[in-house]
């Protein structure tokens, strides 16, 4: 079950001719793909395309109407081995994944789609996660398209347009035997917008009419030499017709005035901040009127030479608008043009940043920069254009950005991973640093305060696989951590099969928390919950054993902190040789949360007897020292200043958000800190028994207490 | 409602629509930005207006600061505006911060400028990881982020709508959108907003509730809460004192200077409630003299900061954390009252608590009479023998009568206290660090202050309380390098702060280096 859900998001998917769509991105792409009459989808999640593998799941009774197969893949190259599908039959598929990273891992597979070529229409959604609010490194998927020869949608920000491009994208996919992938940015994925909707359409030859006459051309398998031949035709037959495709179907625009001195090429996606930027120059309305002739590629690969041509011919300069390095289509540009001795300036990386996000204040800068050169008499009078210096620049908020305190993203209240990373911790005080290889998901964390464990991370599920060099004898041994979602991308392969085949001596933890929880908690192979369309419940002990794995040890409560810490300890020491194997399990606690809370609430609703949990600390035990916020970084694990004039620091305080994952009391315990935690258990609906035993216990306290404080000097204040 | 026009050259796209209204929440993950951000986007939306909005959720944003982003705009004969995915510094009409930090984050990013925008953000905290973690105190200073609002905003809504919310039973996003129908920057009636509100289904009432205060406290503020704290409850009183503390009060009246009344009242108060009347007396006798030689140093003209700083830390210091003041702590009616009233405890429902308790032989040998743990202290083996018997986690049922009557027996062990091997220890630490401050007094003034001062490194308990007390020796010793230079209670106060600013210590041996640096470079110089 995903973090998210889109039960009811998932019904907008059946609307039809002469309704109007209003919702997020991703739920738009959906729509436009059932619009397209796909046969089959996949994809891996990650954002920002996540929620749209979260709507499939939901969606599952919108696409068995339709006939349309949903897989889970277990990692993006799977995906894309998936449309293979298409290559010898008429069958739409579409796959989706976070890209550069999906990307990278389904290159193989992507490859070899693209060299043999298909024949019914294949999509790819790329979820481009560059730029503010990535979580990978900063590269283009443009390159890919290139090297492989796969055509590349970047359409304009616009649910309309996005869904017209996916319905064209799979026409041009099918005139031109090649993969088309469809590039969304982070934000365009959750943008908020609205289209006209269409009937969806049921394809008309399915998955079952293929499996029930196949088919094979030996031409289309990437062998030479028909390998050689796909080159030939890649060159001579693909790109010709998908040039005349995009070209006669109008896939790119041409906006604004056709006529002008200077113009500004731009990726569909770049749309709406030049629109913004020219706005702020006095040269476009807010409804894109602009002054400026405009050339929108809503295709970034191929570049379509003629159009290029056609828009510089009499221009004495134009803009390149490409977000990202290195400046492919600046280069593809200014090609076209020496080619044809059109002598029309190219500008684009000379005035805008080499790298980093185009932001309509960018724009701004670089949009100004080239008009200023290149026709200065078109930004007249100059309107005044947003600008926040002075107020950066001003002494008092100076001193509030050597003052506001980083916040970056943490482990959740109540993490399972927490207890985990805290015997990490007391470990390391114990036996010294070790070198720690880090992996991608929640678990990534632990490389920020307070924890900060982990040297490298490779990429996903390769954590265990980066530590391979350190196999040797040594007086540390190597740890690597590793999720349950890396585990099953790909870790138990090149992972865990890689340390058994090569007797690494290291130590491995499997952080196993039920779900893929990093993008947004979706089930994989050895999720606990039943699913009725998945088998689940396939354990990762079994598999690792499976795999050769002897020292394996299985923690089925990671808040176990004290069992947590002597299990690292045995592993990083034990004589035992090979890989040693900790899996660490327990519920992902925002998944946990979002199912037992309700549970919870209405068995107290109901009169049921239920005990709820939840800790606090004892503010006059407490010092004030903190050292239990060193191991947890919790966010209901927080500090308040008493109002007391003997005490300087802050004191421990816990929240109402405290969920008694039990962290706190575990921590305090097992690294000797301090006796202030506590945990409150409150009965609701408590049973006359329970009540009959708190009275008498409390009557007999209350006489006690009674008589101590009858004795204590009285200064008429609490300590 | 735009105040400079852009000058097209184009027909004006018609007046109020020349740019869109932008709206920027600055938020931390998974607190109600999300809903508030559907929200204002079916507001829009629900007035023929086109919305427009972007996010960026994922792990990325995981409890870390995120920013979601509303433009809108109405239409304009059939052409739907062209909206922007990201706020432009300059460029945005509101900012809704949900915490205030985060508002000062959003002046950081240019977001908040004096031309356009109207701020709105909650004055609660919730503390980054940063700032909790320090040794100290490592909260940002809320006034800074005060002060800058002051210059930025061109117009500031900002009340606790965390508290609000949770008063009305509900989440600070239906606080936030009150707060937003109250500033009056969107041309929308409120009743637009609450139609958006009871169209969502869950909750509605409670959101209603809420929404309509936090739209009456942005239309008429009740008074400022004062950020000021509030006159020291434990004041000394002008009236006759308690039971039994009456003779001990008015020896402080006469004895100490009146700059160090209260302090020494809280600090009194605090050493009798720790032992008894007795203690009290030891305190007011040890104070009375560290007076003296603050008087006999010119502590007068200093308002007697010497006295004063010493009644808080000898208090501090007199009543340290042991065995027994945290089982009587934890035996206290009071104790269980402020837990009954953190949670909210109804009056059907049944408390327990369980304390987490890891007792060590230390602790253990602490409260053996001085001789005999000292003894017992040279047999190393049987000391190591006991340990394993004793040293492991121990959970105890607060409210159960058993595990009560353990506690209880532990918490009145006082009488056994001043004879203990504890106590023995922390007199003469206390003692050691009362004769260097007074010592110090001599040559340099602020010098004795500021080792005062230093007690505060120690604090916690077991391991945590040993490193405390290895740095308050560190920054002892590395003051006697420098006590005889003119800026000696500057480094007192530098090696102090560094000290209290990262567990490791590794800033502080940094500052112990520079001093050992120039210490012997004066040295050598000297000879």
């Amino acid at each position: 079950m995903a973090e998210r859900s889109f039960a009811r998001e998932v019904q907008d998917l059946r609307l039809g001719d002469g309704d109007t769509f209003r919702g997020e991105g991703i739920l738009a792409i959906t729509k436009g793909l059932l619009q397209s009459g796909v046969s089959y989808v996949g994809g891996y999640q990650g954002s920002p395309i996540s929620h749209l593998m979260d709507v499939l799941a939901d969606a599952q009774d919108v696409l068995d109407e339709l006939g349309v197969v949903f897989q889970s893949s277990a990692n993006e190259a799977a995906a894309a081995a998936m449309l293979s599908a298409s290559v010898m039959y008429p069958l739409r598929g579409a796959v989706a994944w976070k890209s550069t990273v999906g990307t990278n891992v389904a290159s193989d597979a992507l490859a070899n789609l693209a060299s043999g070529g298909v024949t019914g229409g294949t999509m790819i959604i790329i979820g481009e996660d560059y730029g503010e609010g990535s979580s990978i490194m900063q590269e283009r998927t443009h390159a890919f398209a290139m090297k492989s020869q796969m055509w590349l949608l970047d359409p304009r920000p616009d649910h309309e347009c996005i869904v017209r491009l996916i319905e064209k994208g799979f026409e041009l996919s099918e005139v031109s035997n090649t993969p088309v992938m469809l590039e969304v940015r982070v934000r365009t994925c959750h943008m908020h917008g609205s289209f006209a909707t269409k009937d969806n359409v049921r394809p008309n030859f399915t998955i079952k009419d293929a499996l029930n006459n196949p088919r094979r051309d030996l031409g289309r398998i990437v062998l030479p030499p028909a390998a050689y031949e796909h080159e030939q035709e890649k060159i001579h037959k693909r790109l010709p017709a998908a040039v005349e495709f995009i070209h006669n179907n109008r896939l790119n625009e041409f906006i604004g005035p056709r006529d002008g001195k200077v113009g500004i090429v731009l990726q569909g996606g770049m749309y709406n901040n030049v629109i913004r930027a020219l706005q702020y120059l006095g040269l476009s309305d807010a409804y894109g009127n602009t002054q400026i002739p405009l050339y929108v590629m809503n295709v970034t690969y191929p570049v379509i030479d003629s159009e290029v041509a056609e828009f510089c011919r009499g221009k004495d300069a134009i803009l390149m608008v490409e977000e990202g390095q290195p400046e492919y289509l600046e280069q593809a540009v200014s090609t076209a043009l020496r080619r044809r001795d059109i002598n029309t300036r190219v500008h684009g990386k000379d005035m805008l940043p080499m790298g980093g996000d185009y932001t309509a204040q960018v724009l701004l800068e670089g949009v100004r920069t080239f008009v200023d050169k290149a026709d200065p008499r078109l930004l007249g009078n100059r309107p005044p254009a947003p600008n926040a210096d002075d107020v950066l620049g001003h002494p008092v908020v100076q001193k509030l950005k050597a003052a506001v305190p980083a916040r970056p993203p943490g482990l959740c209240t109540g993490c399972p991973e927490r207890p985990i990373f805290a015997a990490m911790k007391m470990v390391e005080e114990e036996l010294g640093p070790h070198h720690v290889a880090a992996d991608i998901g929640c678990h990534l964390f632990s490389i920020l305060p307070p924890f900060n464990i982990g040297a490298t991370t490779m990429g996903f599920g390769l954590g265990p696989a980066s530590t391979a060099a350190f196999n040797v004898k040594a007086d540390k041994r190597s740890i690597a951590v590793m999720g349950d979602g890396g585990f099953w991308h790909n870790g138990l392969t090149s992972g865990i099969g890689n340390a058994v085949y090569n007797k690494h001596d290291g130590v491995f933890v499997i952080v196993d928390n039920f779900y893929t929880s990093a993008t947004g908690g979706q089930d994989i192979l050895s999720s606990r919950a039943s699913n009725a369309n998945r088998q689940t419940n396939n354990s990762i002990v079994q598999a690792v054993k499976g795999i050769g794995a002897q020292w394996v040890r299985q923690i089925d409560r990671t808040y176990d902190v004290g069992k947590m810490r002597a299990t690292l300890k045995e592993a990083l020491t034990t004589e035992a040789e090979g890989p040693k194997i900790i899996v660490a399990s327990s519920e992902c606690m925002l998944n946990k949360q979002r199912r037992v809370k309700p549970l919870t609430a209405r068995a107290i609703k109901g009169g049921e007897r239920v005990v709820k949990e939840r800790f606090g600390v004892d503010e006059d035990v407490c010092t004030g020292d903190h050292a239990c916020i060193r191991l947890s970084g919790c966010p209901s694990l927080s500090v308040k200043q008493l109002d007391d004039p003997l005490r300087d620091d802050p004191v421990a305080a816990i929240d109402d958000s405290c969920v008694a994952c039990g962290n706190c009391g575990e921590v305090a315990e097992a690294a000797v800190l301090c006796p202030s935690f506590y945990r409150a258990d409150v009965v609701h609906n408590p049973t006359r028994w329970d009540r009959f035993k708190a009275k008498v216990t409390m009557a007999v306290i209350g006489f006690l207490q009674r008589r101590r404080e009858r004795r204590r000097p009285a200064f008429g204040i609490a300590a | 409602m735009r105040d400079e026009t852009v000058k097209l050259a184009l027909p004006a796209a018609g007046p109020a629509t020349e740019r869109p209204i932008s709206i920027a929440i600055v938020a931390m993950g998974g607190q109600g930005g999300g809903v508030l951000t559907d929200w204002i986007v079916e507001l829009g939306e629900s007035q023929g207006w086109v919305a427009q909005s972007t996010s960026v959720p994922g792990v990325a944003q995981r409890t870390g600061a995120t920013i979601y982003y509303v433009e809108m705009m109405p239409p304009l004969g059939g052409q739907k505006p062209i909206l922007s995915l990201m706020p432009t510094p300059g460029d945005v009409d509101v900012v809704v911060a949900s915490e205030f930090v985060e508002a000062g984050r959003a002046i950081l990013r240019g977001i908040v400028t004096p031309e356009r925008t109207t701020l709105i953000a909650s004055s609660h905290r919730s503390f980054a990881v940063t700032e909790k973690m320090a040794p100290g105190n490592g909260v940002m200073d809320k006034a800074i982020v005060s002060d800058a609002i002051g210059v930025t905003a061109k117009k500031e809504y900002i009340f606790d709508m965390n508290a609000l919310a949770l008063r009305h039973g509900s989440v600070i996003s239906a606080a936030m959108f009150g707060a937003l129908a109250g500033s009056g920057v969107l041309p929308f009636p409120r009743e637009s907003y609450i139609e958006i509100i009871r169209g969502g289904g869950k909750g509605v009432e409670a959101s209603i509730r809420t929404f309509e205060a936090a739209f009456e406290e942005t239309r008429n503020p009740t008074a400022p809460a004062s950020e000021t704290r509030k006159p020291a409850a434990t004041g000394l009183p002008s009236g006759t004192a308690g039971r039994g503390v009456e003779p001990l009060v008015n020896r402080l009246r006469s004895e100490l200077p009146a700059a160090a009344h209260d302090i020494a009242y809280a600090g009194l108060a605090k050493v009798v409630d720790f032992q008894d009347v007795g203690y009290g007396a030891a305190y007011l006798d040890l104070l009375a003299r560290l007076h003296a030689a603050d008087r006999q140093h010119g502590g007068e003209t200093k308002n007697f900061l010497f006295t004063v700083t010493a009644a808080k830390y000898l208090a501090n210091a007199m009543a340290y954390d042991d065995v027994i003041r945290v089982a009587d702590l934890k035996t206290r009616s009071t104790r269980r009252a402020r837990v009954e009233k953190e949670i909210g405890l109804a009056q059907d429902q049944v408390l327990q608590t369980t304390e987490f308790m890891h007792p060590r032989i230390e602790e253990l040998m602490g409260m053996l009479p001085d001789g005999f743990a000292r003894r017992l202290e040279k047999r190393s083996g049987l000391v190591r023998w006991l340990d394993a018997r004793v040293n492991k986690g121990r959970r105890l049922r607060t409210y159960s009568l058993v595990p009560f009557l353990m506690l209880y027996v532990v918490g009145g062990l006082r009488a056994l206290r001043r004879r203990s091997y504890r106590h023995a220890i922390e007199v003469d630490h206390r003692d050691r660090w009362l004769t260097a401050a007074t010592g110090a007094l001599a040559k340099n003034y602020q010098l004795g202050v500021e080792i005062l001062q230093c007690r505060r490194l120690v604090k916690g308990y077991s391991d945590t309380h040993a490193r405390g007390l290895s740095k308050f020796d560190k920054v002892m010793a590395a003051i006697a390098l420098v006590e005889d230079r003119n800026d000696a209670a500057d480094w007192a106060r530098r090696l102090r702060e560094s000290a209290i600013k990262d567990a490791a210590g590794m800033e502080l041996d940094g500052t112990i280096e520079t001093i050992k640096s120039f210490a012997v470079e004066g040295i050598s110089q000297g000879s």
